[in-house]
């Protein structure tokens, strides 16, 4: 065989992909979307308690958010994921037995939380400190202005953001694998990398590959098109610059003008 | 186009006085609104017009002197309760962005008045139809004028049934031919005996609405009294100097 054909058969046999895909399918797909959603899921309600605790008036709040933030954001991936899921494997132990599932998740989500809390945090900060006047004059207090008005308009000012570390989560789920995972847990990496071993072609890891990028090409254009909503608003009415007093007729303003 | 309200009560402010680190804001202000009255706080920009405003109802926390709504001290009362009695209009309008119009008007009776959905839906409808903005209750605030904006905010504030209301320079940031309606419905507010506390640059409704126009410079009212006096036969020469540039 010549070399051109031996490196297409390491990377495209098609009999390896096939023999593959049905465990991919059922074990390692559903696997590493339990891992990232559920990962996403706890990340962003911590990370929204950190960035709440970020701009928080209390130093004591302040201070841990943002050490919490340094450390997590700052530690590679593949360090925090070993070190939480392998340092609480003792106290994983006591809690739901010999898993460690659930400490790769934790792990994920702690991650995750230090960049979304750094995502959230800006956007609730660039909403305008009129909007918090607002809703304070008509009675609100600090924390329902801040839950009603001013969190819902930070935290789809940075949505784009968020789907990023989506992307990021996804493909760091990958990393949990150090931990040493039973068949059945096994994530689209880890199983890619167990039948490249096994056969020594690589096929099945590019099939794994495909899978990552099917996952996570369509979010990214979700980004794009989050983003550009944002930007331009729905495409529904255009503005009215008619100030008549009279209650416009809803049908018939709108209609005609398109 | 009538508001009634027949809730409204007096306000007194009495040697209010605020400072910013060292920077005095307010300097032992006093202002009386009978109930039912309109008061126009006039005065250069950086006089303290708007901080004025925002002491009344507490937003900002005055360094000493009282406000009294119905002769009552509202200063040891929960800040969170007073607003609820003081509505007030911003400059920028201040309506959330992420909400429909409806919902603007409806969310502070839903969540602070406890009103359920369909008595709430009913009241900001009715205020809307009061504004002349019925048919834009589905809308978002962007899709607005400025002018309907800001009546958008005035029917939120109204929909809570206030007992006094604050009006921060509302037509300073509209086109000019959007000003007249906004003013239309202040007039009308007015009219309908709501006790109102306008701080304005439009002179031409100082001397039509206003009850007693106050002057205000450097973080003191320097005269006050029914609009001819104050615009026909001002005293203080920073008065006249002030209306020798704005008339």
């Amino acid at each position: 065989m010549d070399p051109l054909s031996t490196l297409w058969e390491t990377f495209f046999d098609w009999d390896a992909m096939r023999e593959a895909l049905p465990e991919m399918l059922t074990v390692g797909l559903p696997n590493t979307l339990i891992l990232a959603v559920s990962a996403a899921l706890l990340g962003s309600v911590l990370g929204l308690l950190l960035a709440v605790a970020g701009i928080s008036r209390s130093r004591w709040l302040r201070w841990p958010a943002r050490v919490y933030t340094d450390v997590f954001r700052g530690l590679p991936a593949a360090a925090t994921i070993l070190l939480i899921g392998v340092g609480l494997a003792p106290l994983g132990m006591e809690v739901w037995g010999p898993d460690p599932y659930p400490l790769g998740i934790l792990a994920l989500s702690l991650i995750a939380a230090a960049y979304m809390g750094e995502i959230f945090r800006s956007g609730i900060q660039s909403v305008e400190a009129a909007q918090l006047e607002g809703a304070r004059a008509l009675g609100f207090s600090w924390a329902d202005s801040m839950r009603l008005v001013i969190i819902p308009q930070g935290i789809r000012r940075v949505l784009p953001a968020w789907v990023n570390q989506l992307i990021a989560l996804i493909k760091d789920s990958s990393l949990v694998y150090f931990l040493g995972l039973v068949a059945s847990q096994r994530e689209l990496f880890r199983i890619g990398q167990d039948y490249a071993a096994t056969t020594g072609n690589e096929s099945a890891l590019l099939l794994a590959g495909l899978f990552y990028l099917a996952l996570t090409v369509p979010l990214t254009h979700m980004v794009n098109w989050i983003d550009r909503r944002l930007r331009h608003g729905r495409p529904v009415t255009p503005v009215d610059d008619e100030d008549d007093t009279e209650p416009a007729l809803a049908g018939t303003t709108e209609g005609d003008r398109r | 186009m009538t508001t009634a309200t027949t809730t409204s009560v007096s306000l007194d402010v009495r040697d209010v006085h605020l400072a910013f680190g060292p920077n005095r804001v307010l300097r032992g202000v006093d202002l009386a609104v009978p109930r039912g009255a309109t008061a126009c706080v006039i005065g250069p920009s950086g006089s303290g017009k708007s901080t004025l405003l925002r002491t009344i109802n507490r937003l900002i926390e005055p360094d000493r002197g009282d406000v009294l709504l119905d002769g009552r001290s509202v200063l040891s009362d929960d800040p969170d309760a007073l607003r609820q009695r003081v509505g007030m209009v911003f400059q920028q309008f201040n309506l959330f962005p992420h909400m429909s119009v409806l919902r603007n008007v409806t969310l502070a009776l839903r969540r602070l008045r406890k009103l359920d959905e369909d008595e709430a839906v009913a009241v900001a409808r009715a205020q809307l139809e009061l504004v002349g903005l019925a048919g834009k209750a589905d809308s978002r605030p962007a899709q607005l004028s400025g002018g309907q904006q800001q009546r958008v905010a005035i029917a939120r504030a109204l929909a809570l049934r206030p007992e006094v209301m604050l009006f921060d320079e509302a037509t300073s940031a509209l086109d000019p031919e959007l000003v007249k309606g906004v003013l239309g419905v202040m007039a009308d507010l007015s009219a309908g005996g709501m006790t109102m506390v306008v701080v304005t640059h439009e002179m031409g409704f100082a001397r039509q609405v206003a009850d007693t126009v106050a002057f205000m410079d450097r973080g003191v009212v320097l005269e006050a009294g029914p609009p001819e006096a104050i615009f026909e036969r001002a005293g203080h020469p920073r008065l006249r100097r002030f209306l020798d540039q704005v008339l």
